[in-house]
């Protein structure tokens, strides 16, 4: 029988300390805690939790392993459906996944999965499974990109015995969790590069700063490198602008450069000698992650930092907690207002940001309902520096190199549920065939895609 | 890691690198351009191709070191090698996908200042090794920072040059040269493409206005990532924001927003003296009784 006990609180940085400093701010359960949190848990016979898991991963089996204090068992179960627990215990939106479907949810509090996920997850870094890799097949499959779709595919296809190499084309690996999703909420070296270990210990090979669609194409990788497959896990790379008037002033920048300039570049840190521009007030557009992350990374290099939403708080797209946290750390929320033209100094470099206040109408498309302008509503925001985080698109340079790979009006490659491309041989999956999306969808499509090219290669 | 094959000092603070890069040197066309990072701590710096050998796998790279991170490239020697070096990128230059036999009847005018030499010298190579006639000036401050003029005599129908100074060949600026070539001299051209500082181009694009000289000039905006990933290379050609990185680096000139690009070269210089005092610093008065610094 489940412990009628309050869910376990996971300890945290304190919010005032760690809004000037980049150390995760999570710090996870320790093994009392977990086996503690994990005997919350009903065992429910039709277990809700799993079928509001994208990859289905067999939750309650996993936690009444770690009930027993068998993290082994635990993370073997968790192996089945799910090849990056540490990293999508930390990312995933729970709440709005298994977590809200969790019973207990429905009256109290649901089961911490995602917090005993991650436990199980690091557990496992730790403590490195060896493998027994069967003989290789000699078939050789590259994967391009090396984010969550494209290591899951590698590690799938290399324990069946393909020779795997992931092209990528910066010049760390990892993809977003590199050099978007910032290291306050995924360290780099304690998480994603254990986990890239993980990959490379089962043979998988890697190679940086190759740009396919530059470097190499699709083409000349299968027909001169002799490649046997190509799996295109490329991501959604490339950032929107709103359009508005003086968006290339000096100062507005998209989330993706002034992320990938504090992640990848490390410009937070002195010894790095990539600059980034943070000036005194910062004002984020957007509400999703990736505009949480600006935001608070602005926030920690010592800006005040401000979000603006064009929606109310309930529609923000953002994880509950990444939320939760931003306001405890101080930041800013104006929800209902959007931006209509940012104005500039007259050396060009922005001054501030005109805004309209919106209201919220009608459900649109996407069920959310739709903010209208207000007439009249317009006021100024004053800061020097704007971030936009909008969303972003597919990066076309792999789609525009690559004959007979079709793309949809929205520039993503079309594949179908197993990453079936249009063109013989070549698969996708993750954020270049859906958009953008979240790391767990990915990671499960780069293992679909792995099980399709291993039926497609031994046809 | 990049293997360093060579390097040779070219001119005061400019620097000539050959890499062995096989993958890039057999997919580099004119007009493309690479990043490099020098060593961990590194920014990713672009920098254009000066010249391509895909049967030995190298490319050459010209550097002018200026700030912590070009110094940090030139520093390094041969038997060194550089953490990263990621390209080709950018689109080539049209003339590549022309059809060759009216590209034959074309002539060219290249106009390059100083570093920018470097990135004609390709474009002029595949031209010459394809039967196009083509001319080149060649500007800069004065003769001792000229570069590349031995090179491009050996690939060009007519090599120009001019300095501020006077010390060689015309005294005076590439525009006013470039003048004198179409109304003194009576050359006439299809084509101009001016590749040098970004105040320079500006000021070749609207002497070529004047002629109705089509023109083409490539843009060294500011970049992280080169492929399409940050927008910090943003530039208005036309009305119209484009990324330098995938969209350029090469633009029809009338259509460049050359005030609005030359500003946002100037985003991060209060952060770029910053680095260039605090390295001065350390390099003047910090020793570092523990070896760190070796």
């Amino acid at each position: 029988m489940a412990n009628k006990i309050p869910r376990v609180p996971v300890r945290e940085q304190d919010p005032v300390v760690r809004a000037t400093n980049f150390g995760e701010v999570c710090l996870g359960y320790s093994l009392e805690e977990a086996t503690l949190e994990a005997s919350r848990c009903l065992n429910c016979k039709n277990p809700r939790c799993v079928a509001a898991c994208p990859v289905g991963i067999q939750i309650p089996h996993f936690i009444e392993a770690l009930k027993g204090g068998d993290v082994k068992g635990a993370a073997d179960i968790i192996a089945q459906d799910s090849s990056l627990p540490s990293i999508c215990g930390r990312v995933c939106p729970q709440e709005s996944q298994c977590e809200g479907s969790c019973i207990l949810g429905i009256k109290g509090e649901s089961v911490a999965i995602g917090k005993l996920e991650r436990f199980v997850g690091d557990w496992r870094l730790e403590n490195p499974q060896e493998v027994a890799l069967p003989e290789s097949n000699g078939k050789r499959v590259a994967i391009v990109g090396s984010g969550p779709a494209g290591l899951a595919c590698a590690s799938d296809l290399a324990k069946l015995g393909y020779q795997v190499t992931v092209f990528e084309a910066l010049h760390e690996v990892g993809g977003v969790l590199v050099y978007g999703i910032p290291e306050f909420r995924l360290p780099k070296r304690g998480v994603v590069a254990k986990e890239v270990e993980s990959v490379k210990r089962l043979g998988v090979k890697f190679e940086t700063d190759v740009i396919v669609g530059r470097t190499v194409t699709i083409d000349s990788l299968m027909d001169e490198e002799g490649f046997d497959a190509v799996f295109i896990g490329s991501g959604a790379g490339l950032p929107r602008f709103m359009g508005i008037e003086g968006e290339n002033f000096n100062g507005v920048v998209s989330a993706n450069e002034f992320l990938t300039r504090a992640n990848l570049m490390r410009a937070y840190d002195d010894d790095y000698d990539t600059p980034i521009y943070v000036g005194q007030r910062v004002v984020v557009v957007g509400g999703g992650n990736v505009a949480m992350d600006a935001v608070r990374t602005a926030k920690r290099l010592g800006a005040e930092a401000t979000i603006v939403y064009r929606r109310s708080e309930a529609e923000l797209p953002a994880r509950v907690e990444e939320v939760h946290h931003a306001k405890a750390e101080g930041i800013e929320f104006r929800m209902l207002t959007n931006p209509t033209r940012v104005i500039g100094d007259e050396k060009g470099w922005v001054r501030g940001l005109n805004c309209v206040r919106m209201e919220l109408g009608e459900p649109d498309a996407s069920g959310r309902r739709s903010p209208i302008e207000v007439a009249g509503s317009d006021f100024e925001i004053e800061c020097d520096v704007v971030i936009m985080a909008l969303g972003t698109s597919p990066n076309p340079l792999i789609a525009s190199t690559t004959a007979n790979l079709e793309t949809t009006r929205r520039g993503c490659i079309v594949a179908d549920e197993d990453g079936r491309t249009t063109r013989k041989g070549v698969f996708a999956g993750g954020d270049t065939v859906t958009g953008a999306a979240t790391v767990i969808l990915a990671m499960g499509a780069g293992r679909k895609a792995a099980a399709a090219i291993d039926k497609y290669l031994q046809e | 890691m990049v293997e360093i094959l060579s390097r040779e000092l070219l001119a005061e603070n400019i620097w000539q690198t050959k890499v062995y890069a096989p993958r890039i040197a057999k997919s580099a066309k004119p007009g493309q351009f690479i990043i490099v990072r020098a060593e961990e701590h590194g920014e990713r710096i672009p920098l254009t191709i000066a010249d391509y050998d895909s049967e030995q796998g190298t490319v050459t790279m010209v550097t002018q070191a200026l700030g912590v991170s070009t110094k940090k490239i030139v520093a390094k020697a041969e038997g060194e090698s550089f953490a990263d070096l990621a390209g080709p990128l950018g689109r080539p230059s049209d003339f590549v996908a022309e059809d060759i036999n009216e590209l034959r009847k074309k002539r060219f005018i290249f106009v390059a200042g100083g570093v920018g030499t470097a990135p004609v010298y390709p474009q002029v190579k595949w031209l010459h090794e394809h039967g196009v006639e083509v001319d080149v000036i060649i500007g800069a401050k004065t003769k001792d920072m000229l570069i590349y003029t031995d090179k491009m005599r050996e690939v060009a129908t007519n090599l120009y040059i001019a300095t501020d100074d006077g010390s060689e060949g015309f005294h005076g600026l590439v525009t006013t040269l470039l003048e004198k070539l179409v109304t003194e001299q009576g050359k006439s051209y299809n084509c101009c493409v001016a590749i040098g500082p970004m105040i320079m181009m500006k000021f070749v694009t609207l002497t070529a206005k004047k002629f109705d000289l089509p023109c083409i000039v490539s843009l060294n905006a500011l970049m992280v990532d080169g492929t399409g990933m940050c927008g910090a290379c943003r530039v208005t050609i036309a009305g119209k924001t484009k990324f330098t990185c995938v969209d350029g680096p090469e633009f029809n000139a009338y259509d460049v927003d050359f005030d609005e690009a030359m500003r946002r070269q100037g985003m991060y210089r209060t952060q770029e003296q910053r680095a260039t005092a605090i390295a001065a610093e350390r390099a003047a008065g910090h020793k570092c009784n523990i070896g760190l610094d070796k």
